[in-house]
């Protein structure tokens, strides 16, 4: 029997939006992943900002202070601590409540709340990064960032890559609590290589080349360059657009929604 | 078995394959009588004219649902096997069945959320694997398993589903029939069971849909707020929905259902209205005994309510209604034959559903109540 399959979307627009404010509202209702994500973010900078050693400019960071140094690693942090706290563990507990299966019988496409989830993600983000660049500016004498496009991309493509990593792990957990210990399994040697406990440029040479390659190593520094003047380097924008498209193929392959 | 269920189930095939002829439509998705006629094996009996309940707003003429030799497994697993009926638009269609008949596999089919091995199924015509967003158009769907997120009030999850739908149902009048009204702030976590249930089924409702496939509805519902879904599943039946009703409760499927599926291991073991299926079950009362000297049989067969008598060896067993051991058993007495080894069987609707499927109505209701 030939069957022309429709793949045309017919369930109205507005729909999304309500999807959309639904999501934001249990992001508001559930708010760990915004008290970690954007709150202690903010304390550390301003904390980091009012410790006189961090404020002064060392020859061992390049040129740059301690504080100077935090600022990109805090952004790429809440990056991270969002799109894990909000992406995989609500997502498998939705497959596992069986949400993701009763939207499928519907003529919504499921995937529209994991659209609505990212871009209510994207959001929080976004206004994350506006306040810790605003806060560091006003509060901190910080000069504005020099090349905001590149910054734009570079953040860009962080939020890309964590999105990526957060839906892999949602695909590949069979169980909310099995996603919960991915996510820490995937997020304290991230924030290691990152600089959060220590400057990866005090560290060794080989830990360095390491977290070149690890997603916030290389968001940190694309995020710095840019905001110092110059366009990041390939390197680590490409590490992160690699780590977007295999971890964005392993979520599209393994992603169940039942 | 060559159940008398079978014969009306094809009445019921036959009805609605001359119907659709007359009217001349569907003529892509041809029904056939054949998967029907060979559950029972019956001859082709004479077709009633009247169409299965009142309804002025359904087209009888058209089939919303067909399923053709419908097989689904697990592994080894035989969920469902080879089943076939078709449903008639506006018709409320129950399945029933213990737990792990098949009832859930076979609906899900039906609404594409599983693929079949085998067989066709259509629903207004479409193929659910071949269409599913048409599907999706047209049916409203209540899952056994269905959840929603624990911090969403209920108003704000019905105004999302409300929103799925192009021309969707009027919500206040739905929740108002199965008491949300005054849930509406309630977050979804702090409703009762009863209540998540009934919220589900308003979902299911909820875009007007033109087949409703509603799985266990009232299960872990009060007497009172399963009297009210069925009164609401009645109503929406009466503005021309189809209602594809899995259920474990027999009152629910006399009450409600035009017709009804019996499904146990995977197969169709009866497929009649809910009347004939009670009569099988209600009607036949048999009292078997061991005359002690032979006597003429007439005078059983004179009595009121007797309907048949056979030998079974040396005992009788006499088939009626009414209060048959006594008028047995005096009539014998009378005669001077004494009565031994007298065993009176009364059929319930629990018989009736054990002698169909071999499991006890209770387990499935137990399973159902937990």
């Amino acid at each position: 029997m030939t069957t022309l399959t429709l793949t045309r979307p017919r369930a109205p627009r507005a729909a999304f939006g309500n999807m959309v404010i639904n999501e934001a509202r249990l992001a508001w209702r559930q708010p760990a992943g915004m008290i970690a994500g954007t709150g202690i973010a903010l304390l550390l900078l301003v904390i980091f900002g009012e410790i006189p050693v961090f404020r002064q400019s060392s020859a061992n960071l390049g040129g740059y202070s301690a504080f100077e140094i935090y600022i990109p690693i805090l952004m790429a942090f809440s990056i991270a601590i969002i799109a894990f706290t909000y992406l995989p563990g609500p997502l498998v507990s939705y497959r596992e409540l069986g949400i993701l299966r009763r939207l499928s019988t519907t003529p919504v496409p499921a995937y529209w709340v994991l659209a609505a989830q990212i871009v209510v993600q994207a959001c929080l983000m976004v206004v994350t990064l506006a306040l810790l660049v605003t806060v560091s500016i006003v509060f901190f004498g910080i000069s504005a960032p020099k090349s905001p496009a590149a910054m734009v991309l570079a953040i860009a493509l962080c939020m890309a890559a964590l999105f990526a990593i957060g839906l892999a792990i949602a695909a590949l957990a069979r169980t909310s609590g099995a996603a919960r210990g991915l996510m820490a399994a995937a997020l304290y040697p991230m924030m290691f290589f990152s600089g959060l406990y220590y400057p990866v440029q005090l560290m060794p040479a080989v830990i360095r080349d390491i977290s070149n390659y690890t997603p916030l190593g290389a968001a940190v520094p694309a995020i710095g360059e840019s905001w110092v003047g110059q366009f990041p380097p390939a390197q680590p924008l490409l590490v992160l657009v690699g780590y977007a498209l295999v971890f964005g193929f392993l979520a599209k392959r393994f992603f169940r929604w039942e | 078995m060559n159940t008398p269920g079978g014969e009306v189930a094809q009445q019921a095939e036959l009805r609605t394959g001359r119907l659709r002829a007359r009217s001349g439509q569907r003529e892509r998705h041809t029904p056939s009588t054949a998967g029907t006629a060979q559950l029972s094996g019956a001859p082709p009996a004479s077709a009633p004219a009247a169409p299965p309940g009142p309804n002025q707003r359904r087209d009888p003429a058209r089939t919303a649902v067909e399923i053709l030799h419908l097989r689904k497994t697990y592994g080894s697993l035989v969920a469902v096997d080879d089943v076939s009926f078709s449903v008639t638009e506006g018709e409320i269609f129950g399945i029933l069945g213990p737990n792990g008949a098949g009832k859930t596999t076979t609906v899900e089919c039906a609404i594409g959320l599983r693929s079949p091995d085998s067989g066709t199924i259509r629903l207004m015509g479409i193929d659910p694997q071949a269409d599913k967003a048409a599907i999706h158009e047209i049916t409203g769907v209540q899952l056994q398993s269905g959840a929603f997120p624990a911090k969403l009030r209920v108003g704000e999850i019905i105004d999302m589903y409300q929103s799925f739908y192009r021309h969707p149902a009027d919500v206040g009048e739905l929740a108002g029939a199965l008491g949300l009204a005054d849930k509406r702030k309630s977050y979804y976590r702090s409703l009762s069971g009863g209540q998540q249930q009934r919220l589900s089924v308003v979902l299911a409702l909820i875009g007007a849909p033109k087949i409703a496939v509603l799985d266990e509805m009232t299960t872990g519902l009060d007497p009172q707020a399963r009297r009210d879904a069925w009164e609401l599943i009645e109503h929406v039946r009466d503005r021309g929905t189809t209602v594809l009703l899995v259920t474990h409760f027999m009152e629910e499927a006399e009450r409600l259902c035009d017709r009804v599926a019996l499904i146990d291991s995977g197969r169709i073991v009866a497929l009649d209205t809910p009347a004939g299926l009670a009569a099988r079950a209600l009607g036949a009362k048999t009292v078997r005994f061991l005359p002690s000297a032979p006597f003429d049989e007439s005078l059983l067969t004179g009595l009121p309510g007797v309907t048949a008598i056979e030998h079974d060896g040396h005992h009788i067993v006499v088939s009626g209604t009414g209060e048959l051991a006594t008028a047995v058993i005096v009539a014998m007495h009378a005669a001077g034959v004494e009565t031994q080894d007298v065993r009176i069987d009364a059929s319930t609707l629990e018989d009736a559903f054990v002698r169909l499927t071999g499991r006890h109505l209770h387990e499935a209701e137990e399973g159902a109540q937990a």
